[in-house]
């Protein structure tokens, strides 16, 4: 059960709870869908971005906890970040769930994620909005998949 | 050498002991996370029993040689055992000859068959397939496959709120473009127990042939392919307690002779030269290539030990559990049921406010307690009911009322901790 609280972490289950960002985004510039055909999860992220800043990101869709989650805080991770910026958080992220790196001393707020690491199946639940978000900022015409 | 496996640890006399019969299924008897085992994903796949694995080994053991092909004594114990396994599966279907049962790999296998054999020789243009709102994507997207190449439309029959089909919404679809109707015996995600007598009956008053999706049915019901007057009937092995990679499909024999082959190859030729070959008599036309000769004998093993254990009795236990889980769960707040079919079989799937399917299932894993989490292979189901995913618990006949009450107990603490 510890690695239970280490993958639902306080910071975690306040997200799931009351994810941050979770709204339309009707000044949005970018937009992306993300799904997951194993569990179903879709979320939509809006953004707006302007003189090479992510401005305002916001998401809308349904997931899991880590799922729901993972979109708030992308959404409050990366307004302010200019798009490469973005890419490159994402990944550090990446590489921190696949365990490439060690610890995720340089993350902030998304250290938290860390424990999914020990659920290999879960990986792809904080992933989605990653993908997604990559997808909106390179103008994808079609929704992006997990799988 | 013909399969005959171990007997299962009580005689179809005997009391029921469930802790007997956990006995002869080694799977079932270790720690996840530190917790002991319970097992609720059956309807994925079975676990296996002694008398299965036994058969595997000792086929691999003692028997290991190709089938129908060489004159030496290995072959010839291979090929008996192989056909002896035929024998068996034409006996628990009750199918009228062995020629009637073409060994596959699963129930996906055998409906692909029939869609591209029966589908290429009889469906035109124009032409209506009919199959159910509630079919694993196996039984829906081989025939939207046939649909899209033929040029024919699939219509599918609605169901209501409990997850039964309406009965008079398929009769209505049923008409003079109707070629085939494809529907499940027991649906995967809900437990639907369709009425599948009637539903051939009502096929048949028009003429049109029937597929029966057996892969949920065959692990738990006693199944005769000539009472139900189905003209196909498929399954998979592993969902019955066999080995993964082998299944079967029914087929009456006046429409398999009909069907052109479905795959070319070894086995199911009997004159190959480069101006013609002539393919082999049934059911050997189907069958291309080196079959799955140790999966088939495990599968006649399991076949053996369901039926010493007795289908009607695993029918009577598997209600009952049924029963004792439906309370369980129902006794929790903010649990909603998602298939409430007036006939069910062993299946819980289930929706938690607040929680989702796949939280649900990581929680549960840790406290050792396995089901499935998702769409269940059958998208379509989730549409029609309005959820994205759900959790299924599946029940078998080595499961107890303790391990439901050890489900119960874990999907409270999923509650507390993300609700």
């Amino acid at each position: 059960m510890s690695d239970l609280r280490e993958l639902y972490q306080q910071t975690i289950l306040d997200h799931h709870r009351k994810p941050r960002n979770f709204r339309p985004l009707e000044a949005a510039n970018r937009r992306a869908e993300g799904f997951n055909p194993l569990c179903g999860d879709q979320i939509t992220l809006a953004l707006r971005v302007e003189d090479g800043v992510i401005r305002d990101a916001a998401f809308q869709g349904s997931g899991c906890a880590i799922a729901k989650a993972a979109a708030s805080m992308l959404t409050g991770s990366v307004i302010g970040l200019r798009p490469e910026e973005a890419e490159r958080l994402f990944r550090r992220v990446h590489a921190m769930l696949t365990g490439e790196a060690n610890g995720a001393a340089d993350l902030g707020k998304l250290a938290v994620f860390a424990g999914v690491r020990e659920f290999p199946g879960r990986v792809k639940c904080v992933t989605l909005a990653w993908h997604t978000l990559r997808a909106a900022l390179a103008g994808a015409a079609t929704p992006v998949s997990t799988e | 050498m013909t399969a005959t496996g171990l007997a299962p640890s009580i005689a179809p006399t005997e009391r029921w002991d469930v802790e007997r019969i956990r006995q002869d299924f080694p799977a079932l008897h270790q720690q996840v996370h530190g917790k002991p085992l319970v097992y609720l994903d059956s309807a994925a796949t079975s676990q296996k029993p002694r008398a299965v694995i036994d058969a595997l080994v000792a086929y691999y053991t003692a028997d290991n040689a190709n089938v129908h092909r060489g004159v030496h004594l290995l072959s010839e114990r291979a090929t008996e055992a192989y056909e002896g396994a035929r024998g068996r599966i034409q006996r628990h279907l009750n199918a009228a000859s062995a020629r009637e049962i073409v060994f596959v790999r699963q129930a996906t296998e055998a409906i692909n068959l029939v869609a591209a054999s029966f589908g290429r020789c009889f469906v035109q243009a124009g032409d209506e397939i009919v199959i159910s709102a509630i079919e694993h994507h196996a039984n829906i997207v081989p025939w939207q496959m046939l649909c899209e190449d033929r040029g024919a439309r699939l219509r599918v029959v609605p169901v209501d709120d409990r997850g039964d089909l309406l009965m008079e919404e398929y009769a209505r679809l049923l008409g003079r473009r109707t070629k085939l109707v494809a529907i499940t015996q027991v649906s995967n995600a809900l437990g639907t127990v369709t009425p599948i007598r009637e539903i051939i009956g009502l096929a048949h008053a028009q003429s049109v042939p029937v597929l029966v999706d057996g892969a949920q049915a065959v692990p738990h019901l006693p199944i005769d392919v000539q009472a139900l007057d189905c003209d196909f009937y498929v399954f998979s092995g592993h969902k019955a307690y066999g080995p993964t990679g082998i299944g079967v499909l029914y087929g009456k024999e006046r429409w398999l002779d009909r069907m052109p082959p479905y795959q070319g190859g070894g086995d199911m030729i009997k004159v190959v030269t480069f101006d013609r070959t002539v393919y082999n008599d049934l059911p050997y036309k189907f069958e291309a290539g080196t079959p799955h000769i140790a999966g088939a004998i495990g599968l006649a093993a399991a076949l053996d030990y369901l039926d010493a254990l007795g289908l009607d009795r695993i029918d009577a236990y598997e209600h009952d559990l049924l029963r004792h889980g439906t309370a369980l769960l129902t006794a929790i707040p903010g649990l909603r049921l998602i298939g409430t079919a007036r006939h069910k079989a062993a299946v819980l799937s289930f929706v938690l406010d607040g929680v989702h399917a796949h939280d649900l299932g990581t929680i549960l894993d840790q406290h050792g307690v396995a089901v499935r989490a998702g769409h269940h292979c059958a998208m379509p189901v989730m549409q029609r009911f309005g959820v994205p995913a759900t959790a299924r618990a599946s029940l078998a006949f080595y499961n107890t009322r303790a391990e439901l009450e050890t489900l119960a107990a874990a999907i409270e603490h999923a509650r507390e901790m993300l609700a």
